[in-house]
């Protein structure tokens, strides 16, 4: 059997190097096509009629006046009267027209008339005794566990114990099917017991868990400290440069083509064929490129299939249908809050022996599920209740380590806390109890060392509010998260022409991370060859499928089936070139551009020689990952990661403005596959963690159910001046090579804002409770501290 | 689209003419950061652009016996480069080069910074310059206030004046100059600037048909001027509070103040109380110390009616004006 395992360190040349992404110069000069520069001839422009209310009945729709408009060429209605809206923005009438300007004019002209209804934008702490018994699981509750990546176990727990509130037919599992729900919890939904929900309008609040192990009690009971305190992060949104759409258009009436910005290229013809009632296979979806996703492009959107629709209607001619900055903002996905109080017990020496929290949050329609709290730290005795907040906000997606970030700010936010009742130094806390982190301890050791050193921790750290000096307070902050980052099932076609040229085929993405750079890194490697040397073709349903980019799962899948393709096609070419070498295929090997005797180097022809000995036709292999572990022999990818973050802020004390001035970050991923993309991806993530930390929130407006700041300058992201120095260190060697490769994409965002949260703790001595950090809570929270400190003087 | 007229006067005469007698009939377009945003949003839909931009004479800077006269026209990185104000009137320098951004610099003029329209998200949101719902009730009071105004809103108007650049417009003395049929007035931004009463109020003395064609800045003859903007974001971003000094001093001795606040209320906000207290207790402490400005910054703030949930604004101002304060103190004497 060929050898597919990953080379060892002195046999490799290209992987775990550091290589310039090969896409860069096309991006940096404005070659790269997107979605939204896709200008198909004859094309229409889509619009979509979004309703102004939170909630509301479509009592009826009058699109007369809109179908009239000289221009307008296809309207759809996409929710029909009798339907309810469920928050802002909902979709109710698409229009496709010769431009722009008369698409929205027609949109104007559309009549709806609603019967407003009562509305929750909120997700503010339930008023104590709210929450009815967790109940029955509806359509919303399962789309949102499978769309937040709720582990498969706990969401077929809760169907087992609480069933459905609704009739599960074929086309609900088909659709959660198509989001990704496992064979198990499809299982689980399929077998659910049906509970008819009494009465109209339920509570907004529904206690989804109330969880004990251990002895929390007598934990508490038996603690030398208790630290109490309230820790949260609100909903937060994607607001992806590129925002969500497509442009569908038939090139025969049985035939649709779809470029669509989305991170699932493989997945989204199966998605679109049931509501258009053609076959997957008469579905072709193209994206070369990606301007952001974060986990919020999985799905073919409700305005995908009605540009779809529209463009029937229009005879086939292209329908573009893009979100503008608004509705991206608006509806194209939200991240979860999620808020806590909690309470964590110890001994004197800081061993942690008790957790209690009582968390909400909202993932809107849905409610969202508990974050998994305590983070990484498995505290024997606990009880955790959560109740999760039903609203009118619009649907939550998963956002980039889905429930994680969230879990980190509360988790670490905590024993950041205790460590300072405890008066210890947060770093030595975490060392003490790194023992309940499960099997990456040690993994956490050595990061937590190498970061310390980087951050110049222990020069640098003073106890809280120690540090103020000219109304500039400093402080230092920690965090550390994990990962799984197992890779998903994918296919790869490579093809080594009689020429010599090669091609890869994949119908996997490049979102942005580098998979582009991913998989010709493996693939020349792999052939001994340079990467420039390797044709890459991505981002269409024409090769063969691969997983969507989601959770980490890419750089596993794509290197993993690359690499079998691979060395199938070496294997195959070895066969025939062996003869011409006087050896055996098994003797010899490719490196160098050459292929050559193993035990005699000068017996060797260069590549396109030996590819001319392939004959008439080329050869082609293909290569399968499986996403489950135990079906490849041997696993060239696994799961499991552990990170760490830390933070050095600067708060001014007068203003309350927090300013980050270093960031370290320190990660591990298995097998490297591009030291440099792998660095850039923690980069990026420090970056969106300060965003998140300081800045954003999905501000949303009881009063008109709206989302005030749906645009770019009060949904604020930092800029270049708001980035400080950031250092990031990736853990290779011996203990992480030989695990195989392990995804990137997530972990390094998770620890960001719980390290900065920490950071502007230890600055000024006291906890600001919730992201984001910014001056009205910083200058709140030194107002408590210092009434608190004239009361007790 | 909804269908509007363009119009490309080439002198102020034409433009006059060409615009409304009510407000909404017809928009001056110059650099179009703002109105092209409006419009797109559906905010305002007039029926007329009148584009000024073909108007030679609007543009430029140029010194005059009675101080520095700026064209409309002139871009805010014009401005922000043109050697006089670096030399004379270098905090107006620095206010230009801390908004927006370099590309925004390079389109936006300074007659539309001081004409443009509140950021307020009601208001962008298409509920209103003084938002109310169905039923009447404000909706900035009972809603999301905290970047809303904390001085002067005690009537309907709640939004914060937009321009970070107009108070140290105003510290140095500036005023405008309006052309309208009956020819042209001159008013001191302080007055040009008026807290709007009713929803078709514009926030300033503008008449719909007039134009303004010109800043004045008068000769600086030492006067010790600072800026200092607060913000949340350290790059492009709206403030939350700007503050912006002048003193009159010799040596330690402070003869005068103007003392203006910005995004504090629907105007910027010249704060006689300010001034006041800034001048007492300089004469009482013999010079500008922390406790003077501090003492001052209280004064300005004093009267601060902050709304549900903006009353860290007060303390953010307090800031900014005392540090604007000790920033101009440090000036070396000019």
């Amino acid at each position: 059997m060929p050898d597919y395992n990953w080379p060892d360190a002195a046999h490799r040349t290209l992987i775990g190097k550091r290589t310039s992404r090969v896409d860069s110069p096309f991006k940096v000069s404005g070659r790269a096509k997107y979605t939204y520069d896709y200008h198909g001839a004859n094309m229409l422009f889509g619009k979509v009629l979004r309703s102004p209310y939170a909630k509301a009945k479509i009592v009826s729709i009058d699109v007369s006046l809109a179908e009239k408009l000289p221009g307008v060429k296809a309207v759809e209605i996409i929710q029909k009267p009798g339907s309810t809206v469920a928050w802002a923005g909902d979709e109710i009438v698409a229009v496709a027209a010769v431009d722009e300007p008369t698409a929205e004019d027609a949109v104007r002209l559309i009549n709806v008339k609603y019967q407003p209804m009562s509305y929750l934008v909120s997700d503010a702490e339930p008023p104590a005794g709210a929450g009815e018994a967790a109940g029955p699981m509806s359509e919303d509750d399962i789309d949102d566990a499978i769309g937040n990546q709720t582990p498969d176990a706990e969401v077929a727990k809760y169907l087992q114990e609480h069933g459905v509130s609704f009739k599960v037919d074929d086309d609900f599992l088909k659709d959660m099917q198509d989001e990704g729900a496992s064979d198990a919890v499809l299982a689980a939904i399929r077998q659910a017991t049906f509970h008819p929900v009494k009465g109209a309008g339920h509570s907004a609040y529904q206690k989804t868990a109330a969880q004990t192990s251990g002895d929390p009690d007598k934990a508490f009971a038996e603690a030398e400290v208790v630290s109490e305190g309230l820790y949260g992060a609100p909903v937060i949104v994607h607001c992806c440069l590129e925002p969500h759409g497509s442009v569908s258009e038939w090139t025969d009436k049985d035939h649709l083509f779809t470029h669509i910005s989305t991170q699932n290229v493989s997945g989204i013809a199966g998605q679109m064929a049931d509501p258009l009632g053609i076959s997957a296979a008469n579905i072709r979806i193209h994206q070369d490129n990606m301007g952001g996703g974060f986990g919020s492009k999985f799905a073919a959107d409700r305005w995908d299939i009605a540009a779809a629709r529209l463009s029937k209607k229009a005879g086939g001619r292209p329908v573009r249908m893009m979100l503008e900055r608004d509705a991206e903002l608006k509806v194209a996905g939200a991240r979860p809050s999620a808020y806590a109080r909690v309470k964590v017990a110890a001994k004197k020496d800081g061993t942690i022996t008790g957790w209690q929290s009582q968390s909400w949050g909202t993932g809107g329609p849905g409610g969202g599920g508990m974050p998994p709290i305590p983070y990484v730290f498995s505290i024997a005795n606990q009880h955790k209740e959560h109740i999760a907040i039903r609203n009118n906000i619009g649907p939550a997606r998963a956002w980039r380590a889905p429930n994680h970030p969230q879990a980190a700010v509360i988790t670490m936010g905590a024993l950041d806390d205790l460590a300072a009742k405890l008066q210890m130094d947060p770093l030595d806390l975490w060392l003490k109890n790194l023992e309940i982190t499960g099997p990456r301890r040690d993994v956490y050791r050595e990061e937590l060392a190498v970061a310390a050193g980087l951050m110049g921790w222990k020069d640098k750290w003073r106890a809280r509010g120690q540090n103020v000096s000219g109304g500039i307070a400093r402080g230092l902050g920690l965090s550390i998260h994990t990962w799984g980052g197992r890779g998903h099932a994918s296919d790869c076609d490579l093809t080594i022409h009689p020429d010599g040229s090669v091609d890869v085929k994949m119908g996997t993405q490049d979102i942005g991370t580098g998979t582009r750079t991913t998989i010709v890194i493996v693939a020349a490697e792999t052939l001994g060859i340079p990467i420039e040397a390797i044709n890459l073709y991505i981002g269409d349903t024409l090769y063969p499928p691969s997983g969507g980019s989601g959770g980490s799962t890419t750089p596993g899948g794509v290197s993993s089936s690359t690499r079998r393709a691979a060395v199938d096609a070496r294997e195959a070419l070895f066969t025939k070139v062996a003869p011409v070498l006087n050896a055996q295929p098994q003797e010899l090997e490719c490196g160098n551009g050459t292929v050559r005797v193993k035990s005699d180097p000068s017996r060797s022809l260069d590549w396109k020689q030996a590819c001319s000995k392939i004959g008439a036709m080329p050869l082609t292999a293909r290569g399968h990952n499986d996403q489950v572990a135990g079906k490849n022999h041997p696993d060239l990818t696994n799961s499991g990661v552990g990170g760490v973050g830390m933070a050095d802020v600067e708060v001014d004390t007068e203003t309350g403005i927090v300013k980050v001035k270093k960031m370290v970050a320190v990660q591990d991923c298995g097998l490297i596959i591009d030291l440099k993309t792998a660095e850039s991806s923690c980069y990026g993530a420090l970056t969106m963690g300060i965003s998140y930390a300081l800045f954003e929130e999905k501000i949303m407006d009881q009063p008109t159910g709206r989302m005030l700041n749906p645009n770019m300058e009060f949904y604020r992201l930092a800029g270049l001046n708001d980035i400080p120095e950031l250092v990031v260190h990736m853990m290779t060697g011996k203990g992480y090579d030989e695990r195989g490769v392990i995804g990137l994409g997530e972990p390094p965002v998770i620890s960001p804002g719980a390290a900065i949260a920490n950071a502007v703790a230890n600055a000024i001595g006291t906890r600001v409770s919730f992201l984001p950090i910014t001056a009205d809570k910083v200058l709140a929270a030194l107002n408590q501290k210092s009434m608190t400190q004239k009361a007790g003087a | 689209m909804r269908p509007f007229e363009y119009a490309s006067p080439i002198t102020k005469e034409q433009a006059v003419g060409l615009l409304g007698t009510s407000w909404g009939q017809a928009e001056v377009l110059a650099g179009g950061t703002d109105l092209l945003s409006l419009m797109k949003d559906d905010v305002v839909h007039p029926k007329r652009l009148v584009n000024i931009k073909q108007i030679k004479e609007m543009s430029g800077v140029s010194v005059t016996p009675k101080g520095l006269r700026i064209g409309a026209l002139t871009t805010l990185g014009e401005l922000a480069d043109n050697v006089n104000v670096v030399k004379d009137y270098p905090a107006l320098a620095e206010a230009i080069n801390d908004a927006a951004s370099p590309q925004i610099r390079n389109m936006a003029t300074i007659g539309g910074n001081l004409c443009q329209r509140p950021r307020c998200w009601y208001f962008r949101g298409g509920f209103g310059l003084l938002p109310k719902d169905e039923s009447g009730k404000d909706l900035v009071a009972g809603g999301e206030n905290r970047y809303h105004a904390i001085l002067g809103n005690d009537g309907p108007a709640k939004f914060v004046s937009p321009s970070s650049i107009v108070p140290v417009l105003m510290a140095y003395g500036a005023e405008v100059r309006l052309i309208g049929p009956r020819g042209m007035r001159v008013v001191g931004l302080e007055t040009f600037y008026v807290i709007p009463k009713t929803p078709t109020d514009r926030e300033h003395d503008l008449r719909p048909n007039e134009i303004l064609a010109e800043v004045i800045l008068q000769p600086n003859h030492g006067m010790k001027v600072a800026h200092y903007e607060i913000r949340q974001k350290q790059a492009f971003d709206w403030p939350l509070a700007v503050a912006a000094v002048a003193l009159t001093m010799n040596g330690q001795a402070l003869f005068g103040s103007r003392v203006v606040l910005g995004y504090v209320a629907p105007i910027p906000w010249r704060s006689h109380d300010g001034e006041v207290a800034l001048n007492k207790a300089a004469r009482m402490h013999g010079g500008v110390t922390e406790e003077v400005a501090a003492a001052a910054a209280d004064a300005a703030l004093q009267g601060a009616t902050p709304l549900s949930h903006n009353a860290y604004k007060v303390q953010v101002a307090k800031v900014a004006l005392k540090r604007a304060i000790m920033k101009a103190v440090s000036q070396g004497a000019a």
